[in-house]
């Protein structure tokens, strides 16, 4: 059951690049791609990849459920794969209130990123501890997710308005900001290059060090140290030794994978830039010349006003009955749950922001983005750096 | 201050924009906008209107939006600003010491910010307050004249109004014939159709309007919830710690419940068993399956009298466990941690050289004996005992507690040969002897432990609030986002037919709308001026 699952996903994940490879296709193709009566063949075989794909996922989530018991949503790889799915649910969904294949071809790079990301975490089904044994993680996880993915589809409508709406023919602080989130994007990408080469090499290197509290510890690096941890001594044999110690307040290992996804984020967006003579945001411009402004500006917003309510109430209101049950309060000010109410908030500044100070086309799309930024904030950083009562969710 | 009578007889109170009858711009600034400000319908805000007095003043501050936005931007970095350290209640050392210690001069400054406690800090809660104010005012400001302005609106409306609207359309073409079609097709699309001197008003979808309010409402109550918390007796949150095989008062109960802890349950998940998760148990080493207190509920019976023991009639037998609390009247029981207290020592007396053992005694350690008799003229006495053993500043031996964690004792033992018997000081994992040449020793033979079961006692008589709020926030959240309130104007002026129409949002949605709506009629489809103004932009 478990290979099944495996492999479903897979699938589901190569299903997904062909599919973008479509929709590119749908745009770059002459047959009138956003003419409103509708999609294109090649459009059409991409939404058509989509569904499969998307029902080949599904496919893995039932059969790992299966499996394993419970939801697979209990940890960092099963909980970012399904935000992963969920954010190709919601495509499909918008796709089908608008009809825009355009949106596609920024929705599924991001999911694709997202499941990739996800399968650089430990993979092995894990049990549950007694906090997680509820059927409210099913509840509440799922819906935090799905509500958190259709807010990530105004995040891809609002990159689109941007890539149209910014003048690349000159430098700006519009057009650096913008490039700063395709390099963002492309760094995710370096992230999941380094660490499958590493994983693949099969590298480790072990030290013994001295934390904090001036206890020795041992660590594990799966990738050569750059920065090694305080008083690390290497144990590997012909291990890198690490150019930097780092002190003990700060945690070497995770900054060393820090460092090394920069860097093949870096030599990545070197090479795409050499590639293309010109800003990633400017090479895409040209896909983007036949859809109007306001119409992904509605797509947008119309995304954070069917997102708003799921998310509130999975990430908010599922998580407090839980929390009641489980920890004995709604609400404790775990850094999780802090997270949550700030994405809340700032969605909440969001729509009063756009409804009576009429921020409308970029300022809201620039805020999707922020948005966007937030949530993922809450999903990498809050789990892999400040943890707390959420930190089973780390590994 | 005087209202305003408009040209169509309707009079508007003091300060409106647009007439709630007919639409007609009263308001000589806003007639420069080739498309009206349609938001709150032109109606009159008691912010917009009035600025004179404090009051005003202060109405006015809560009920901007601005300010609202603004109260919303710093909580939130404020929230932020809480996660980057631990907060207090999740350490287990004094604050003061814990921030530098852990997190060198940034975890100081942390600390002497007073970020430590940032949500039970009082800013903190200022600010929430003043979202709070800022929600029911700027509700209050908008709602009422809203409603009077939606209630009190005509079916014909000025043409000043209509050319004004977003999405407008003329037509010189007239045919009455168009007129029953576009009926039957808005009738069709659920829009109530309302009629007045051959011109038409559908509307549909009104209700979504309140949908903000309703939602603001629903965050009141919740906010007021949490408020009630600070109410005493409103809120119970009480640790309690029973031991195995005995019996406790619940507190905060009026002395009514006891609560018996018959047996700590924990169970690990083992990797034969639990196949599935062989790797992931190999990889984490132990993982915790359950943790589960089997309980008895008591409730008291008869008078509490002091000193006598209560009389007690069982009321439930449960096993809490996470995620499973007993609840009994309001009050909940959670299993939330446990421990494992020493309960006994044993201790053989032996003869060192020998190792020939003289008898086995067991110590228990919340209740000791003086003397333990092994027989045959051998027999130890306790001279001192120290549950918690530590050294003191002295240099003597004290106890840090009454809780044996870490147990020391200094031993008599008496034998034939030494009827005085030989001194000797044992503590876990050493023995001192004072004089250094005892014939004796006290070997450890092994311990004995209880668990104890920690509890959280925990009655929360704000919860209807939250409930309550959380239910009625999220109806409106729906309401609001779910329905767009929708209208479109097909009237007759000046021999020619005009179409306008409104939404509040999603005017994509309402621009496909109308197109099937004039299908089968000779009329052109309104435009949307704001998109014509755009492209001409484009193009430029």
């Amino acid at each position: 059951m478990v290979t099944i699952s495996s492999n479903l996903l897979f699938i589901a994940f190569i299903l997904y690049l062909v599919a973008t490879l479509f929709y590119g296709g749908a745009i770059t193709s002459k047959k009138g791609a956003i003419d409103k009566k509708g999609t294109n063949r090649w459009g059409k075989i991409a939404v058509l990849l989509t569904i499969i794909g998307f029902i080949s996922q599904l496919g893995y989530f039932i059969t790992r459920w299966i499996a394993a018991g419970h939801a697979p949503v209990s940890n960092m790889f099963e909980f970012t794969t399904f935000f992963g799915m969920a954010l190709v649910g919601a495509f499909i969904v918008i796709y089908f209130i608008y009809r825009t294949t355009l949106l596609g071809l920024f929705t599924m790079p991001v999911a694709i990123l997202v499941i990739a990301y996800a399968s650089m975490f430990p993979r092995e089904i894990t049990p549950l501890i007694p906090a997680l044994q509820s059927y409210w993680l099913h509840i509440h996880v799922t819906t935090a997710a799905i509500g958190e993915a259709i807010l990530a589809i105004s995040f891809a409508a609002g990159l689109i308005y941007l890539v149209k709406a910014i003048d690349q023919s000159k430098a700006s602080k519009r057009t650096f900001w913008l490039e700063v989130v395709m390099f963002s994007l492309v760094t995710v990408l370096g992230f999941v290059a380094i660490s499958s080469t590493f994983s693949g090499l099969g590298y480790h290197e072990k030290f013994t060090w001295i934390d904090k509290h001036g206890n020795e510890a041992n660590l594990e690096y799966t990738m050569p140290a750059l920065t090694g941890p305080h008083e690390g001594k290497l144990l590997t044999k012909e291990g890198f030794q690490p150019l930097v110690e780092m002190p003990a307040l700060i945690n070497a290992k995770k900054l060393n994978t820090v460092i090394w996804s920069l860097m093949a984020g870096l030599i990545l967006y070197g090479v795409i830039r050499v590639i293309l003579r010109k800003r990633i945001a400017a090479a895409l411009k040209p896909l983007v010349k036949n859809i109007k402004l306001d119409f992904v500006d509605e797509i947008s917003y119309r995304s954070v006003l069917i997102g708003f309510p799921v998310f509130t109430l999975g990430a908010l209101i599922f998580a407090m009955i839980w929390a009641q049950m489980a920890w004995s309060r709604f609400w404790g000010w775990d850094p999780k749950e802090v997270w949550a109410l700030v994405t809340w908030l700032f969605y909440a500044a969001f729509m009063h922001l756009r409804l009576s100070k009429g921020w409308h086309g970029e300022k809201s799309a620039w805020l999707a983005v922020i948005g966007f930024v937030i949530i993922m904030f809450n999903l990498v950083a809050v789990n892999l750096v400040i943890a707390g009562l959420h930190s089973y969710a780390g590994s | 201050m005087k209202d305003v009578k408009c040209e169509c007889g309707h009079v508007n109170p003091h300060g409106t924009v647009l007439c709630e009858a007919c639409g007609k711009v009263l308001d000589e600034n806003e007639k420069k906008n080739p498309v009206l400000d349609m938001r709150y319908e032109g109606s009159a805000r008691r912010s917009q209107t009035y600025n004179k007095t404090i009051i005003d003043k202060i109405w006015n501050f809560f009920s901007s939006v601005k300010v609202g936005v603004w109260l919303i931007i710093i909580t939130l970095i404020a929230s932020a600003l809480g996660t980057i350290l631990p907060q207090e209640m999740y350490i287990d050392q004094p604050p003061e010491v814990y921030y530098e210690e852990e997190y060198g001069w940034f975890g100081k400054l942390y600390y002497q910010l007073g970020f430590n406690d940032l949500y039970g800090s009082w800013w903190y809660l200022l600010l929430i307050a003043m979202i709070g104010i800022s929600l029911v005012i700027c509700s209050l400001d908008r709602v009422i004249p809203l409603y009077k302005a939606l209630k009190a609106q005509r079916v014909t409306r000025h043409e000043g109004f209509l050319k004004r609207q977003r999405v407008f359309g003329i037509n010189t073409h007239v045919d009455n014939d168009d007129f029953t079609v576009i009926k039957k097709h808005l009738k069709e699309k659920r829009y109530r159709v309302r009629e007045e001197n051959g011109d038409i008003l559908a509307e549909k979808g009104r209700f979504s309007r309140w949908g903000p309010y309703v939602n603001h409402v629903g965050l009141i109550i919740f906010l007021f919830g949490g408020m009630l918390r600070f109410v005493p007796g409103m809120y119970v949150n009480e640790n309690l710690w029973v031991r195995e095989g005995e019996t406790a008062l619940v507190p905060e109960t009026g002395e009514k419940l006891y609560l018996k802890n018959n047996q700590f349950i924990l169970q690990h998940y083992d990797k034969n068993k639990d196949k599935t998760f062989k790797k992931a148990i190999e990889e984490a080493g132990e993982v915790v399956k359950n943790y589960q207190s089997n309980v008895i509920l008591y409730n008291r019976v008869g008078e509490n009298i002091p000193g006598e023991k209560p009389k007690l009639e069982a009321i439930k037998d449960y096993k809490v466990r996470v995620n499973h609390p007993l609840t009994y009247e309001g009050y909940s029981i959670f299993q939330a941690s446990f421990r494992s207290d020493l309960e006994a020592m044993t201790f053989a007396l032996t003869n060192k050289e020998t190792n020939q053992s003289f008898g086995e005694m067991k110590i228990n350690l919340r209740n000791p004996k003086s003397v333990y008799d092994l027989g045959n003229g051998y027999s130890v006495k306790l001279l001192s005992y120290f549950p918690d053993f530590e050294f003191g500043k002295n240099g003597e031996p004290s106890t840090k507690s009454r809780v044996p964690n870490n147990p020391a004792f200094v031993f008599r033992m008496i034998s034939p040969e030494n009827p005085k018997g030989e001194t000797s000081f044992v503590a876990i994992k050493q023995t001192i002897e004072p004089s250094g040449n005892n014939t004796y020793k006290m070997s450890f033979k092994g311990i004995e432990t209880k668990n104890v079961s920690g509890f959280i006692v925990r009655k929360d008589s704000s919860l209807w609030a939250i409930i309550l709020g959380g239910i009625i926030f999220m109806i409106g959240v729906i309401q609001g986002a779910y329905w767009n309130h929708r209208r479109i104007w097909v009237q007759n002026k000046n021999g020619e037919v005009w179409i306008a129409a409104h939404t509040n949002k999603n005017w994509y949605g309402l621009k496909r709308e109308i197109e099937t709506v004039l299908t089968d009629t000779k009329l052109n489809i309104p435009e949307d001026q704001l998109q014509i103004e755009k492209q001409d932009k484009e193009v430029v």
